[in-house]
């Protein structure tokens, strides 16, 4: 038993696996250890970086697959998006924690918690992009939906524990139903592929996707469209998500919307890769699709009426998901590529967006948009880098979302001009509302709370050190816009055909 | 698979009592919907948990699997035992009422129940016809017993009733699971769901949550949403 382990799980220190499993896995537990939360930031933020150097190795060395863990073109540059947004935000969390420790609002013993939850929870996600077996897959998924819980948590307040809680009962059920959906594929499997672990190692599955029984298949889609749909917030199953967004620490809603939603949404593409190899199961696109516009729609109309600035960003994630879900629901290797892109944009933008919003709430002590006003007059960096930020969101361009949702209007519209009118309208709708919200909070006269707030005054250093992700994010959304390498272009682009 | 040969698994004792071990679950799941009392229905879940120990031990003895011995033994130890008894602790501790809170009267929701059986047996039975009759017969009473769990989540207010519900839809889970021949990783997923399980205990004792959130007072829902001027 133990000989067979061994062969399967990365434990040769030369496999950039082994680094990248094993870094944030073990920081977690020393950093459960160590009392002092002023190293435990510092320590999050070398744990952090060492795990995106090891990713960075996986340009360099492709550990060999195993039935336990693969690496290929696909989740290879999720791993290392997944790794860069962890390591930016442990750096934005370092200036953010000291401030709310600072305002009382987080006490020592939940930073202790709160830093080894944080790197737990790059650990499953990392785990859950590198399973080779659907069945690790789903715990890596489970374990990443325990430890946000624990994180949304954090604060204590009556709607923080609301929100955790309602987030724990309705992802259970979600990842309740994925596993239902899990099993029902490995019964279609069985029979093609014999009994045991090969018959769940998605590597062995995909080459003889097409023998399966397709009636089962077409039943566990819908079951893992369901469930894993509920972790990506996929209207009408999205009721959990502004409130989780909401009510944790802002780092939290940072790496939620950038990378926890993007896990979720690439397991259901593994699974469709594997339903789209069957000629004879149900199609999956049209489903995405409706999924995809359904978000898209519901999203764009609630922004109107948010009064809360995280919830506001959290219900523009919906929507981008739905964009993203919309295309690779179309398929064919220019909508896959726009959806890769889009991925790709919407978790730096976004996360850089929860970035500057995590230090507009310090700054002016509250969450209610009407009572933010004129961030560009009192903030003028971070209010104009907020500008910035939120007008990549709405898609204008020269940012790299305005260049994804162009892609995949523009491939929509190739292949079926109806279905890209309801996409341009929710497009268009979403940017009136986050335009609208926008102008009120940075210009005109600044409120009072925030003129106040500028008497606390955080070190330079330190505000910075919190800066610095956000502009980033945001140069490199830029640049993705502008200018994208020949040699990324094709690797997308090669991605795009792997999907299908 | 022929007819002949379906009828063929009929009368084999694998077969029948893997059946009836199913059935009791199922019947247990609609115990579940009709108690009233919250110590009983914590007590109908002890039973499901205790039988299901039982399916998963007669499929781990039928399929030649001894992993399967671990499942029936987190079923019976954990589920069967622990998780009952504190869940009763838990209803003393916090002075939780004691009759269920329906959002839909119990008639109802066995109307429904019996309606969402039927349909996982529509639905299964068809697109499993390749399949040996143990595995339709077992996915079809497991997908009931999952739906049946979600039925109980919706229709009940309270939040321990709505745990023992995601719990009744877990055990279908780990039936489904135990009764796919050959599956690896069974263990490691009861062990998952039990995590999950000791979480809501634990969230629910640590956070004295008594109702499931959904307060009837409009004027509430307002400001958790941050939606009030």
């Amino acid at each position: 038993m133990i000989g067979s382990l061994s062969t399967l799980l990365p434990l040769g220190v030369q496999n950039p696996l082994f680094w990248i499993l094993g870094m944030p896995l073990f920081g977690s537990l020393f950093l459960a250890c160590l009392p002092n939360w002023h190293h435990a930031v510092w320590v999050n933020v070398l744990i952090s970086a060492a795990t995106l150097a090891a990713a960075a190795s996986l340009l360099v060395v492709r550990p060999a697959e195993t039935l336990l863990f693969f690496i290929d073109d696909f989740n290879i540059y999720l791993v290392g998006l997944t790794a860069f947004v962890g390591f930016t935000t442990s750096l934005f969390s370092s200036a953010y924690i000291g401030r709310e420790s600072r305002d009382r609002r987080l006490l020592p013993q939940h930073l202790r918690f709160y830093h080894s939850m944080y790197q737990a929870f790059l650990f499953t996600m990392l785990l859950a992009l590198t399973a080779n077996n659907i069945g690790v897959l789903w715990v890596a998924v489970e374990a990443a939906t325990l430890t946000t819980v624990l994180m949304v948590s954090l604060y204590r307040t009556r709607e923080a524990i609301e929100a955790a809680w309602k987030y724990f009962i309705l992802c259970s059920v979600g990842i309740g139903l994925a596993l239902f959906g899990t099993i029902l594929v490995y019964l279609a499997a069985q029979p093609v592929m014999g009994d045991g672990v090969p018959a769940m190692a998605w590597t062995q599955m995909i080459k003889r996707a097409g023998a399966f029984q397709p009636e089962l298949m077409s039943l566990a889609f819908v079951f893992l469209l369901v469930g894993y749909g509920t972790k990506v917030g996929l209207a009408p199953l999205h009721a959990w998500l502004p409130d989780a967004h909401a009510e944790g620490p802002t780092p939290i809603s940072a790496v939620l919307s950038g990378l926890l939603l993007n896990v979720a949404l690439y397991a259901l593409l593994r699974f469709k890769m594997l339903i789209a190899a069957n000629s004879h199961a149900l199609q999956p696109g049209p489903l995405m699709i409706a999924m995809g516009c359904s978000s898209i729609f519901l999203a764009s109309f609630m922004l109107y009426r948010r009064g809360d600035i995280k919830r506001l960003f959290a219900y523009s994630s919906i929507e981008h998901m739905g964009i993203i879900t919309f295309a690779f629901g179309m398929g064919g290797t220019l909508a896959n590529f726009a959806g890769l892109l889009h991925m790709t944009m919407h978790s730096l933008v976004k996360s850089a967006i929860f970035f500057a919003v995590g230090m507009i709430t310090q700054a002016a002590g509250t969450k209610r948009i009407a009572d933010i006003r004129g961030l560009t007059t009192s903030h003028p960096f971070l209010g104009w880098s907020f500008v910035i930020a939120v007008l990549a969101i709405a898609g204008l361009p020269p940012m790299g979302i305005f260049m994804s949702e162009f892609l995949v209007i523009s491939s929509t519209f190739a292949r079926n001009a109806w279905l890209a009118v309801p996409v341009m309208i929710g497009l268009l709708i979403t940017f009136g509302a986050l335009i609208w919200r926008l102008q009120g909070m940075a210009f005109g006269r600044p409120g009072q709370l925030v003129a106040d707030s500028e008497r606390r005054h955080q070190s330079t250093f330190v505000r910075a050190i919190g800066m610095i992700p956000l502009v980033a994010h945001l140069v490199l959304a830029l640049v993705a816009g502008v200018y994208l390498p020949d040699a990324l272009v094709a690797w997308f682009q090669a991605v795009g055909k792997l999907l299908g | 698979m022929n007819p002949a040969e379906h009828l063929a698994s009929f009368g084999r004792i694998s077969y029948d009592t893997a059946h009836l071990i199913g059935a009791v679950i199922l019947m247990m799941s609609f115990g579940l919907l009709y108690q009233r009392r919250l110590t009983a229905v914590i007590r109908t879940y002890s039973l499901q948990a205790m039988v299901l120990a039982l399916a998963a031990a007669w499929q781990a003895l039928v399929q030649d699997a001894p992993h399967l011995y671990a499942s029936a033994l987190i079923a019976l130890l954990f589920k069967g035992i622990a998780v009952p008894f504190a869940l009763n602790w838990l209803v003393r501790r916090l002075g939780i009422h004691r009759t269920v809170e329906t959002a839909l009267g119990i008639g109802p929701t066995m109307i429904a129940g019996v309606g969402l059986v039927a349909l996982s047996i529509v639905l299964v039975l068809p697109v499993t016809a390749s399949s040996t009759a143990m595995t339709r017969e077992n996915l079809a009473i497991a997908m009931s017993v999952v739906l049946l769990g979600l039925l109980m989540m919706i229709t009940r207010r309270n939040a321990v009733t709505q745990v023992v519900g995601f719990m009744s839809l877990e055990n279908g889970l780990i039936l489904a699971a135990v009764g796919a021949k050959g599956m690896p990783l069974v263990v490691e997923i009861s062990i998952a769901f039990s995590v999950l399980v000791a979480m809501a205990l634990f969230g629910i004792f640590f956070f004295r949550i008594r109702e499931r959130f959904d307060s009837l007072d409009i004027a509430y829902l307002e400001t958790f949403r941050g939606e009030r001027r």
